[in-house]
């Protein structure tokens, strides 16, 4: 169905649904990269569905002029996977949160990236609980001080990258939500990909967690706390570019080095490894990674499926051949 | 509560033809006793005897030899009338070793036969099974025909010119004894010789071993001296209508049906389901039948496979998921988000003795609570349930009929009993059940996903893919003209009322309750659901043949209950509900209907006997003389 679709625009994807967002709410900027986005991937739009837990983030479907489908919390995932599975020409995409994905959902999220169910999955990480008015989540830092933590928050966060490459996902990626331009060129990726592609969009919530990226937005000082990564590229940060990673290869440690140090890595998003630790850089030792973090090619879940039902299906079944199979007697 | 039980008049192997007979295969997990018990039950359909089977799993996968709790079992009843039950009451007992002796002998009738491998009553043996003397020797089995045999050693002899081995010729035991059972029944061995040698096919010295311990088990029938009172026994042919019949497990009927309801809806099925006792088998069936139009999904877990069914039906095929119990209940939330969402949705509960783990391989009524009244919100859902293995096969059709017809999630109740329970089944032409095609809406024209068929009240299935039917749904209470979120409140009570409504019309779309024993008003009314028909049947038609006054109802349909079926109550002088729970549907007839059922509850992860059903309607008939 690619030929001669008529071109579509962001409009064509806006729903006549009200946003109710609260205002300056990341999510605004991310749906309106994704609404800008979709065109460009010349699909019908009949076959794009958008499918989505409890959150703030899952309310991201009212608002695409696509298929749509708001479930319950966590679950996501395992709605999509039914989706895929009983239709493979669409084009599904997750929409989940950290407390979404990562606490009540973690489970669904471990199986649809080991199973590789050729989906997109947006995980929108504001590293906090909005819809419920506060709490900390499985992404909270240390200490977070919240409705349900005042002396402070005392789980160990998580890192939704890294968790995603250790469950055996096949596309990893982290982007932020008001860089339209590198948000599009990594869902981009994603999109291209066969396969769960995991992209985890760190969020701004203004009510109950502001601010909490603004080190890697600040166009001033931005470069030093990020470091953008492109395949076959050195990973080299800061104002200058006067800073880099290497692998220590005693320690097996990341650390920063000079820009101009002969032992600074070269990003191969193949290299599971060296994803495993760029994934889990963070502040104040180490710049956030963001851009495409690891990519495997592995078949996708749904493809395979697909095959064992076409083989199963070469001779259509009989149900009466069914009923009298196997051992029957007759009685006169 | 103390259930009592009527002795019946079963001394069947007085005469050496008898009307019919129960018979139980007991020994070792690796004894071979479902595999003895299965070759048994083809050669006595073969024979035209009518049956029914119950196999009795222990819950430990593989239990120390020799453990009372590692006793498995087979039990059969058939007989040259209608059987419906795998019977009270043992006439006929194989004891492969003293701890299935001392786990079964107390069903044994009086004067029953008591077949044991006397070479398996070892010191060692006796230990386990906790007996301080050998109850071969000390008298306590005076009261049995007993018939002990060391099996071991006459399997060991046949089986020599195969050179197997001591542990592989003992594997043997099971075949010779039904050898001795099939010589005991005047029974042919030419099926059981078949199926050994399809099962061994790749053996064939295996298959030939297990034949010669067959034969010589027959042979040991007919040459050995043998005690008084132990002879062959001949059980007439059963009267049961023509056509060509196959043998049916609870299991396989309802994977067939939810198959054939997927021709006759003309719609692909994505059977998504999560391992659990004793529901598994569902799935084990289904995904060997992808060449229908069949797909299946083994989930991360009950609430995951239940979120995928969905997500399929969405999609536009129907979701299909099954669970027992503790299963059913993680999948709550996600049922109800069918419920809201209005999409097709078909939930197996193949229930077990609960709460909790309870018992797993045991079976129980006790989540029809659950399944009318166990969700958040008001939310309800049609609830259907089959009362006999072969029954599985109907209510499938059904449920997959009124979830695509009605848009709506429907539980399915079955149980562990029907699940591994067979009966034979006339084999039904499929031609004859009325096609029921779904429709996905396909017009853009107008278009709103709350757009709804004003006579069933079911909404529109839309599905993606479709081009200009762009939506989207969820479970936020949705507006009634529109489909849009809304949180009014007017709108919410309408919303609720139609749900209600819409599965309170269906009572307009199913059978009016009929008597399947009786008159259609007298004195007493027994009525059950699922499982307890086969006892209940019984127990009725004895009851019947003293000349009691006394009628059996079986309700499929519990929610929304057939429209006729109070004013069908209310024609009999009294209600008696037997169940395997504490009092579930009674109460809803109850407080449905307003009328003075009584209960007969029994919750011991055992069928009801029909002795029991019996007793009971000997009392309340009683009852009920003294007060006219």
């Amino acid at each position: 169905m690619n030929q001669a679709l008529p071109k579509l625009t962001l409009k064509d994807y806006a729903s006549d649904q009200e946003v109710r967002w609260c205002p300056g709410c990341g999510d605004y900027a991310i749906l309106k990269t994704i609404q800008k986005l979709m065109p460009e991937f010349d699909q019908p739009k009949e076959n794009q569905v958008f499918i989505s837990g409890i959150g703030c983030s899952s309310r991201f479907p009212y608002y695409m002029n696509t298929y749509g489908f708001h479930t319950i919390h966590g679950r996501a995932p395992a709605v999509a996977t039914g989706v895929k599975l009983a239709n493979p020409e669409l084009d599904v995409w997750v929409i989940t949160g950290d407390g979404d994905g990562f606490s009540i959902g973690g489970n669904h999220m471990l199986h649809v990236l080991r199973r590789n169910v050729d989906l997109q999955i947006l995980l929108f990480n504001n590293e906090i609980y909005g819809l419920t008015k506060g709490q900390y989540s499985p992404t909270s830092q240390i200490g977070t001080r919240s409705p349900s933590s005042p002396q402070g928050s005392i789980d160990l966060p998580l890192s939704p990258c890294e968790v995603a490459i250790g469950a055996g996902g096949t596309f990893i990626a982290r982007s932020i939500d008001t860089e339209a331009k590198h948000l599009a060129a990594v869902v981009t990726r994603g999109h291209d990909h066969r396969g769960a592609s995991f992209i985890e969009i760190l969020q701004n919530c203004p009510i109950y967690n502001d601010g909490i990226f603004d080190k890697l937005k600040d166009k001033k000082i931005a470069a030093d706390f990020k470091v953008e990564l492109e395949n076959g590229k050195p990973v080299i940060f800061g104002k200058e570019a006067e800073k880099g990673i290497r692998l220590n290869r005693e320690s097996l440690k990341l650390e920063v080095v000079e820009a101009n140090n002969a032992d600074v890595l070269i990003h191969d998003e193949s290299n599971k490894v060296l994803a495993t630790l760029l994934a889990t850089m963070s502040a104040p030792d180490f710049p956030v990674a963001v851009g495409v973090i690891y990519h495997a090619e592995k078949t996708s879940y749904v493809d395979d499926s697909r095959a064992q039902v076409i083989k199963a299906r070469a001779a259509k079944g009989s149900l009466k051949e069914l009923l009298h199979s196997g051992h029957t007697w007759d009685v006169s | 509560m103390e259930l009592a039980e009527e002795k019946l008049d079963e001394h069947h192997l007085d005469e050496r033809e008898v009307i019919d007979v129960v018979v139980r295969f007991a020994g070792d997990s690796g004894d071979g006793m479902q595999l003895t018990g299965n070759n048994f039950t083809q050669v006595t359909a073969l024979a035209g005897n009518d049956l029914s089977t119950f196999p009795d799993f222990p819950a430990e996968i593989r239990a120390p030899v020799g453990a009372t709790f590692g006793v498995s079992a087979f039990q059969i009843y058939f007989g040259s009338e209608d059987v419906t039950t795998a019977g009270d009451a043992l006439d006929v007992l194989v004891a492969m070793n003293p701890a299935a002796l001392t786990t079964n002998v107390a069903n044994l009738v009086d004067g029953g036969l008591l077949i044991v491998d006397s070479g398996a009553f070892t010191a060692k043996n006796l230990t386990k099974a906790k007996y301080a003397t050998n109850p071969l020797e000390d008298g306590s089995l005076d009261g049995f025909r007993v018939l002990d045999i060391d099996i071991s050693k006459q399997v060991l002899a046949a089986v020599e010119p195969f050179a197997l081995g001591h542990k592989a010729g003992l594997r043997c035991k099971n075949m010779w004894t039904l050898g001795l059972v099939l010589w005991l029944f005047d029974r042919e061995r030419t099926a059981t010789i078949a199926s050994l040698k399809s099962k061994f096919s790749s053996n064939p010295d295996i298959a030939d071993a297990n034949i010669a311990a067959l034969n010589a088990g027959h042979a040991y029938g007919e040459t050995a001296e043998l005690p008084a009172g132990i002879h062959v026994y001949h059980v007439p042919k059963a009267k049961v209508p023509p056509g060509t019949y196959r043998n049916m497990t609870g299991t396989n009927a309802l994977a067939w049906g939810l198959i054939a309801g997927s021709e006759l809806a003309n719609i692909e099925l994505l059977f998504a389901s999560y391992p659990i006792t004793p529901a598994s088998n569902l799935l084990h069936e289904l995904v060997r039948h992808k060449e229908f139009n069949i797909n299946t999904f083994q989930a991360e877990d009950e609430i995951a496979a239940v979120c995928a069914a969905i997500g399929a039906s969405f999609a536009g095929q129907l979701g299909v998921t099954s669970s027992s119990g503790p299963g059913i209940a993680l999948k709550a939330e996600g049922i109800a988000l069918a419920a809201a969402t209005e999409l097709p949705l078909v939930i197996v509960n193949t229930q077990r003795g609960g709460p909790s783990t309870g018992l797993p391989t045991k079976t129980e009524q006790s989540d029809l609570n659950m399944s009318v009244y166990g969700r958040h919100g008001d939310t309800p859902m049609p609830v259907i349930a089959s009362s006999t293995p072969t029954d599985c096969f109907d209510v499938a059709i059904e449920a997959v009929r009124l979830a695509t017809k009605y848009m709506t999630p429907v539980i399915l109740l079955s149980d562990g009993y029907l699940a591994n329970a067979a009966e034979p089944w006339k084999i039904p032409d499929i031609a004859s059940f009325t096609p029921f095609p779904v429709t996905h809406h396909s017009d853009p024209e107008g278009f709103k996903p709350s757009l709804r068929n004003q006579e069933t009240l079911a909404r529109v299935w839309a599905k993606p893919g479709t081009a200009g039917l762009e939506h989207r749904i969820g479970g936020i209470e949705r507006a009634y003209d529109t489909g849009d979120i809304s949180y009014d409140p007017e709108n919410h009570q309408k919303m609720t009322d139609l749900r209600q409504a819409k599965i309170a019309g269906i009572a307009n779309d199913i059978p009016l309750q009929e008597v399947c024993l009786g008159n259609t008003s007298g004195k007493l009314a027994v009525v059950g659901w699922g499982s307890t028909f086969g006892a209940i049947h019984q127990a009725v038609k004895r009851a019947r043949a003293e000349g009691l006054d006394v009628s059996h109802i079986q309700v499929r349909y519990i929610c929304p209950l057939p429209k006729n079926l109070g004013e069908l109550l209310n024609s009999f002088d009294a209600i008696l509900v037997p169940e395997m729970n504490t009092g579930q549907f009674v109460r809803l007839i109850r407080s449905e209907y307003l009328i003075d059922a009584e209960a007969l509850n029994k919750v011991a992860g055992q069928p009801f006997k029909i002795g029991e059903i019996l007793a009971a309607i000997h009392k309340k008939n009683a009852a009920l003389e003294g007060k006219s």
